[in-house]
């Protein structure tokens, strides 16, 4: 039996990055403009790049009852958290509908591997970790959940999605799933990545990063900017929040074709799209504003710039919003849900911050400047290595 | 409490010990096994991608590529879902060795290898596949939530769906954290409908707040208790050789998921 996609509620949701804790810092920074890119001061050695670091993750010590996560990311997970009043709203879902019928499926790249790289440093003289890194949770990817999961006393369904860049844009399709065969009422969704040296010195050896702020869909674009993030929504059905702006869709696809660059021809990246607007059921002209991958990699702004020039009517807006928060991986797929939910409910379009000059590629879509109009129906593209991409679509609720 | 039916057409196994499913069914009925090569063959793996793939990805592909080969799909067709406790352990320890040494020598494939769904990356890559594929964890209970978020797959969506389940041995000081000291990997091809290649139907159904009874007993020293797949998975796959059963499974910290399978008529 077949169990039809039905809308469902986003009844809280909160973004924490380098422009600020929360969504009004976000809002601020599009109205600005102004971007949260800063020189490295970051990483173990010194490396020449810009990154988007979220201010006071350092002090923001994990409650005592959960001390055994401890760890860079989860302090950005539990700031985060506590934004916008998010804490409140999902410890209320628990009391509604029990805590074992709400799930938790959270996006991370990189989890909590800093704690590890900072134990491989500290190595002591047999070689083992330092006593006070020897917690096993915290070197495992699913620690993010597991410290989310403890935090909010949630027990039911609980998972990690690591697909690279994509992870927490696919977390909306799990969660959905879940709600739809009744195996939950509700769900936590989100995603968190902190900065580490992984992925510095990582994205570094492919030569993917940018020598200066990111200029997504600029012509003259130079790579990618890393940033860190955390973002998190509440997902119930249309009847528990009537008013709040809705998961109309999202569709998810693979590239089959490299493990660190795009299908050349967007193939997988356009069936996540179709997928997403077949299972809204919206048409292409009525989709308001995009939020663009727009790594600001060569490559990736190239085909998705193509992909909206074929895809789309000059109605449609479209953006990338990493200039901003740098690209934030496995936390960019809620992040930038979070941007298409902000431009549905205040009616505003993010300029593609760092682009002066768009791409010859470039349609009439881009919108360099932010813009004010009203937005009903909003998407978010997240591609991910593995050639791993995800749609969601997002909507009003009906007046 | 809703529960799930799907009905399984293939099934793939690797360890040390046993190089495919036939092998666990000869081993249960008392027969002698050969063990399998050190390096698990991977075939479905293009012959230069199969010289250079991580562990990780070898075993995930090998263990998949039994089990849609039984079940007689074609591997374009699935959705697909690969659960990892750890990921490849071997290149998180070589990553962390280089950054604490010399960071800017970090080798780029390496890297690119490292994210956790490289085995869903190469297995769609190997296998033209461009449906949706997923990268999941979930600690010791991997086996149990990727088995829960696979069923939700093939029902919601109503297409079949090919589950991995992989950990593969670790290495360094990363070894004392997670602790598997043995490579296992097993795969599952289920679909919403019963067909003619059903061999087993298998029934989940949540079981909320089962705390305790989740956490595993004392170590009895068996092999399947030394890599957190096995550990989880070892009762579901005991009863797909015996062809019937039921057990429990751990789905997430209290939850468990009761998996009741019956061989098909």
């Amino acid at each position: 039996m077949s169990v039809p996609f039905q809308p469902l509620a986003v009844s809280a949701f909160t973004a924490t990055s380098a422009l600020g804790q929360g969504l009004d810092k976000q809002l601020a920074a599009f109205a600005g403009p102004f971007g949260g890119l800063r020189p490295n001061d970051f990483s173990s050695v010194p490396l020449d790049c810009w990154i988007g670091r979220v201010d006071g993750v350092e002090d923001a010590a994990l409650p005592a009852a959960h001390a055994v996560w401890e760890c860079r990311n989860n302090r950005l997970a539990w700031m985060g958290l506590r934004q916008d009043r998010f804490l409140e709203h999902a410890l209320d879902a628990r009391q509604r509908y029990g805590a074992a019928r709400v799930a938790l499926v959270l996006g991370t790249s990189t989890a909590s591997i800093g704690a590890t790289e900072e134990a491989y440093r500290q190595l002591d003289s047999e070689g083992r970790m330092p006593a006070a890194l020897r917690r096993p949770l915290i070197h495992a990817p699913h620690s993010l959940s597991g410290f989310v999961a403890e935090a909010l006393g949630l027990e039911g369904p609980c998972l990690t999605i690591s697909t690279a860049c994509s992870s927490s844009a696919k977390v909306f399709a799990s969660a959905e799933r879940m709600i739809r065969l009744g195996l939950a009422d509700a769900a936590v969704v989100g995603g968190v990545d902190t900065l580490c040296d992984s992925v510095l010195f990582g994205f570094n050896a492919l030569e993917l990063m940018s020598p200066e702020p990111c200029r997504p869909f600029d012509q003259g674009r130079r790579g990618i900017s890393i940033g860190e993030a955390a973002g998190f929504a509440l997902l119930e059905r249309t009847e528990a929040a009537p008013r709040t702006p809705r998961l109309l869709g999202y569709g998810e696809s693979s590239d089959a074709h490299h493990m660190s660059s795009p299908h050349p021809d967007g193939l997988g990246a356009e069936l996540a799209l179709r997928d997403a607007l077949a299972r809204a059921g919206l048409q292409a002209d009525q989709v308001d504003y995009i939020n663009l991958h727009g790594t600001a990699s060569l490559k990736n702004d190239e085909v998705e710039a193509a992909l909206i020039s074929r895809a789309f009517p000059a109605s449609t807006r479209a953006s990338s919003s990493k200039g901003y928060t740098g690209h934030t991986l496995g936390a960019a797929g809620i992040v930038e849900a979070a941007f298409a939910l902000l431009a549905i409910e205040h009616g505003l379009i993010p300029g593609n911050y760092g682009c002066a000059t768009p791409d010859a590629m470039c349609g009439p879509h881009f919108a360099l400047a932010t813009e004010h109009q009203r937005v009903n129906v909003a998407l978010s593209n997240s591609f991910g290595f593995g050639g791993n991409n995800a749609c969601l679509a997002f909507g009003s609720a009906p007046a | 409490m809703s529960i799930l039916h799907v009905h399984l057409e293939g099934v793939g196994l690797w360890s040390a010990a046993l190089g495919d499913f036939a092998a666990l069914q000869a081993q249960l009925e008392g027969a002698g096994v050969t063990p399998p090569p050190a390096r698990p063959p991977a075939v479905r793996l293009p012959a230069n991608e199969r010289r250079r793939a991580p562990e990780s990805v070898l075993l995930a592909v090998e263990v998949a590529g039994q089990a849609v080969d039984m079940s007689g799909r074609a591997a374009s067709d699935l959705l697909c879902v690969f659960s990892s406790a750890y990921g490849d352990q071997l290149i998180s320890d070589y990553l962390c060795s280089v950054l604490a040494q010399a960071p800017t020598e970090l080798s780029p494939t390496r890297f690119h290898n490292s994210v956790h769904n490289a085995p869903a990356g190469y297995w769609t890559i190997a296998t033209d596949c461009h449906a949706a594929s997923s990268a999941i964890t979930a600690g010791t209970a991997s086996f149990g939530a990727g088995l829960l978020e696979a069923a939700t797959l093939c029902l919601a969506e109503q297409r079949p769906v090919l589950l991995v389940c992989s950990d593969i041995v670790g290495n360094g000081p990363l070894l004392e954290m997670s602790n598997t000291h043995a490579a296992f990997g097993c795969a599952l091809v289920m679909s919403p409908q019963a067909g003619p290649d059903t061999l087993w139907r298998l029934a989940l159904s949540l079981q909320p707040h089962a705390g305790g009874s989740l956490h595993p007993g004392p170590p009895t020293g068996a092999w399947h208790e030394a890599n957190p797949t096995s550990a989880s998975a070892w009762p579901l796959m005991q009863n797909l050789a015996r062809g019937d059963g039921e057990c429990m499974l751990a789905a997430a910290e209290t939850l468990a998921l009761r998996a009741v399978l019956e061989k098909s008529a």
